[in-house]
């Protein structure tokens, strides 16, 4: 009997240290919490531009990296203090629910039209991206999409709508919604031999190219805006308003913005800072 | 310590034992009181196993009572009971006997003291550290007699304790038994092993088919069986009821 | 094995970012399968001792939801801790207690359903020599738990096994941040995500070294109770 409790004993010491140490990293005080893209944490941007806001603040920061939509419901739910996403109009919609009060550009990059090295649908070097949308329908090339609301997928979603083409009705066909990330959506188009849209800095990040290529770059409609928000606190008192907005102050500040601009991966610029203008 | 409380006489009263619409025992009256080990005889399924059970109130008789001092409460106070085949705790030879004097109620200040006692008194001091389950056959069956005796009981209840034992290891547990019984314990034993009826028995119940056919001393049992059916048992014969 | 040289890399050189995420990942698992023993040991002994009205549903439920899906447990918690939630003013979400608590859920089904079993084929064994001896209901519970202690330990490494290995929970109820919340799964995940599958297969195998010793160090603790208590 005796021994029983001792173990219990154990096993409960053993649980609260555990949860002790897990927690330790916890009572770190100044820090927030960002819901962000996984274009921003996967291309590396946060890597590089977080220990520089750190040193000059002493705030640190939690990056949650989902699909834009994902981020904006975490946000929503009161989970995070800043959102940093790319998709205005979703922006633009969480703003007018008033759950935050202002809204800032912050950089831009662009999207890539990717697709196997042997091009099936013969669009290789277009810049036209809704002429090359229609041809991959014409051949009934596979198309990988991310089905997963965030940025990307709602670019992709609106640059269908520039080419009318309905793509819900070709869903299983050559029209593969996938609903995961950039990266995975990358891995599958690969394995597929489809086409995929994909931010640049995830796709210059991507590790695992070897027979794809970019094949449409350098449209217009391609623009991809970045912006970032401070959640309103008098929506949710959790959050932190002057941590979070030191960050919103750091990233559109010049020095913030050098920094982007500094951000390079085999002497490639992936952000392009453009706040006030 | 406990309680005094007896279990003794235990008495049993028109007490029938039912499997579903099989009877085991029918209309067992016997009472059982301080005094020489009572025995019970008689061939394989007669119910001597459900009697045991019944004596320790691990089963309640269909119809008829069974009482302790006479309490109709099952719950064991001085009794304890060696199954034929004991199971062992997964713990030290030392941890089943201590196991067995905590539930009887004994200090834990006291337990290990009492513990060495009582595997000394099985002779088994020297293996008191090896894992119960690792003793052999006899020795586990020594073990589960000091637990039993941890109880520090009024009366033991014994099922063929020696049903599969070599002739050392049987002769190791009937020395035990008889010396329980020496010191005042009352013992109500079953036993195949007309040998050994004749060696510990003072009195002998013969039971067949689940009827107790004839009660006596040990003595005027073998040296004048009433009924016939014991007269064959005896013989060597083998007897079952038409 | 031009796959896994990357992360072995990172294990031979001491890389203190790898060393975090799996002392992260092994206290995340071990604090669960501890509050899953505390809660799941006594639960699947009591199903096992105790006889009442849907006692059959009872452990037939026990042993679906050995099969709970992660994502359903991490979502079930995500929505509990977070801010929005009902226990959001704990500020719990995206913290490595989130993560103990979702694996905990996980894997107590797993701890209940395999102790009742355990528990109640023992108690089949020592049913008449308790009930002999007179043990009450707790000292039987408490005795059972006891003696089936080396059977047990398989019973949580199976909690553990499940808890180290699952990924759709903790990347809900964690948010795998980096240095905070990334555990070995969630690491390989984003691996994976980001095209790295050499690095993301050498984590892999990192983490089923892991498992291995953990599993081998109870292997070895049950081979050495077994000679001591039989």
């Amino acid at each position: 009997m005796r021994q029983i409790f001792k173990t219990a004993a154990l096993l409960l010491t053993l649980c609260a240290a555990q949860l002790g140490v897990t927690q330790g990293a916890c009572a770190q005080e100044k820090f927030i919490t960002i819901a962000s893209t996984t274009s921003t944490q996967d291309s590396g941007l946060f890597g590089y531009l977080l220990p520089l806001f750190k040193a000059k603040t002493g705030i640190d920061v939690k990056v949650i990296a989902q699909g834009t939509g994902q981020a904006l419901d975490t946000a929503r739910r009161g989970d995070a203090d800043v959102v940093f996403v790319h998709a205005k109009a979703a922006e633009e919609k969480f703003l007018a629910e008033g759950f935050a009060q202002k809204r800032f550009d912050v950089m831009y990059n662009d999207f890539v039209l990717i697709g196997p090295a042997n091009d099936p649908a013969g669009i290789k070097g277009s810049k036209d991206i809704v002429a090359a949308l229609k041809k991959i329908q014409g051949q009934g090339a596979a198309f990988v999409s991310r089905g997963d609301k965030s940025g990307t997928h709602l670019a992709e979603l609106a640059l269908w709508q520039d080419a009318a083409i309905d793509v819900s009705a070709n869903k299983g066909a050559w029209y593969r919604e996938i609903g995961q990330g950039m990266g995975a959506a990358l891995n599958t188009a690969k394995a597929m031999g489809a086409y995929v849209l994909a931010d640049r800095a995830t796709w210059i990040s991507f590790k695992n190219k070897d027979g794809s290529m970019i094949a449409v770059e350098g449209d217009k409609r391609l623009f991809n805006q970045y912006g970032v928000m401070l959640v309103n606190p008098a929506r949710h008192p959790s959050v932190k308003a002057d941590l979070g907005q030191s960050f919103v102050d750091y990233v559109i500040s010049p020095e913030g913005q050098k920094v982007i601009a500094g951000y390079q991966i085999e002497g490639q610029q992936l952000f392009f800072p453009n706040a006030g203008k | 310590m406990r309680a005094p409380v007896s279990d003794l006489p235990l008495v049993f009263s028109k007490a029938c034992v039912n499997l579903g619409a099989t009877p085991l025992l029918r209309d067992i009256d016997l009472v059982i009181a301080p005094g020489a080990p009572s025995l019970v005889i008689g061939p394989n399924g007669a119910g001597k196993s459900t009697l045991l059970r019944l004596a320790m109130g691990l089963l309640a008789p269909t119809s008829g009572t069974v009482t302790w001092g006479g309490s109709r409460d099952p719950a064991p106070r001085r009794r304890a009971i060696l199954f034929q085949r004991p199971v062992m705790l997964r713990r030290s030879a030392q941890g089943n006997v201590a196991y067995a004097l905590l539930q009887a109620g004994c200090a834990r200040a006291d337990v290990v003291g009492r513990a060495h006692h009582l595997l000394e008194r099985v002779g088994l001091a020297a293996l008191a550290h090896r894992p119960a389950r690792h003793l052999s056959g006899g020795e586990q069956q020594r073990l589960a007699l000091a637990r039993a005796l941890a109880r520090d009981p009024e009366i033991l209840l014994l099922d063929e304790p020696t049903a599969n034992l070599d002739p050392a290891a049987t002769r190791a547990v009937e020395a035990i038994i008889g010396e329980a019984a020496a010191s005042g314990i009352k013992i109500l034993m079953t036993s195949h092993d007309l040998g050994q009826v004749r060696r510990l028995a003072g009195e002998v119940h013969f039971l067949v088919a689940g009827r107790l056919r004839e009660s006596a001393s040990a003595a005027a049992f073998f040296d004048h069986p009433q009924s016939p059916l014991a007269q064959a048992f005896l013989r060597g014969d083998i007897v079952a009821e038409a | 094995m031009q796959e896994g040289l990357g992360a072995w890399q990172l294990v031979v050189s001491g890389d203190p970012g790898l060393y975090g995420i799996v002392g992260l990942s092994l206290a995340i698992s071990l604090s669960a399968v501890a509050l899953a023993a505390l809660v799941g040991l006594p639960l699947g002994g009591l199903l096992a001792l105790t006889r009442f009205p849907g006692r059959g549903a009872v452990i037939v439920l026990a042993n679906a939801l050995m099969g709970l899906p992660p994502v359903v447990v991490g979502l079930v918690v995500y929505l509990l801790l977070s801010r929005s939630g009902p226990l959001g003013s704990f500020g719990l979400l995206f913290t490595p207690t989130a993560m103990v608590i979702a694996q905990a859920i996980l894997i107590t089904p797993i701890i209940a359903a395999l102790t009742r079993q355990t528990v109640e084929d023992l108690w089949l064994e020592y049913r008449d020599e308790m009930n002999a001896m007179g043990v009450s209901p707790l000292g039987r519970l408490a005795t059972l738990l006891y003696d089936a202690r080396v059977s047990l330990i398989t019973t949580l490494l199976a909690g553990f096994g499940r808890a180290a290995a699952e990924v759709g929970a903790v990347m809900i109820v964690g948010g795998n941040i980096d240095g905070f919340t990334r555990t070995m799964t969630t690491a390989i995940a984003l691996e994976t995500s980001k095209g790295d599958l050499p690095l993301a297969m050498g984590l892999g195998f990192v983490l089923v070294s892991i498992v291995l010793a953990v599993n081998a160090s109870a292997w070895g603790l049950r081979l050495f109770a077994q000679k001591r208590i039989g």
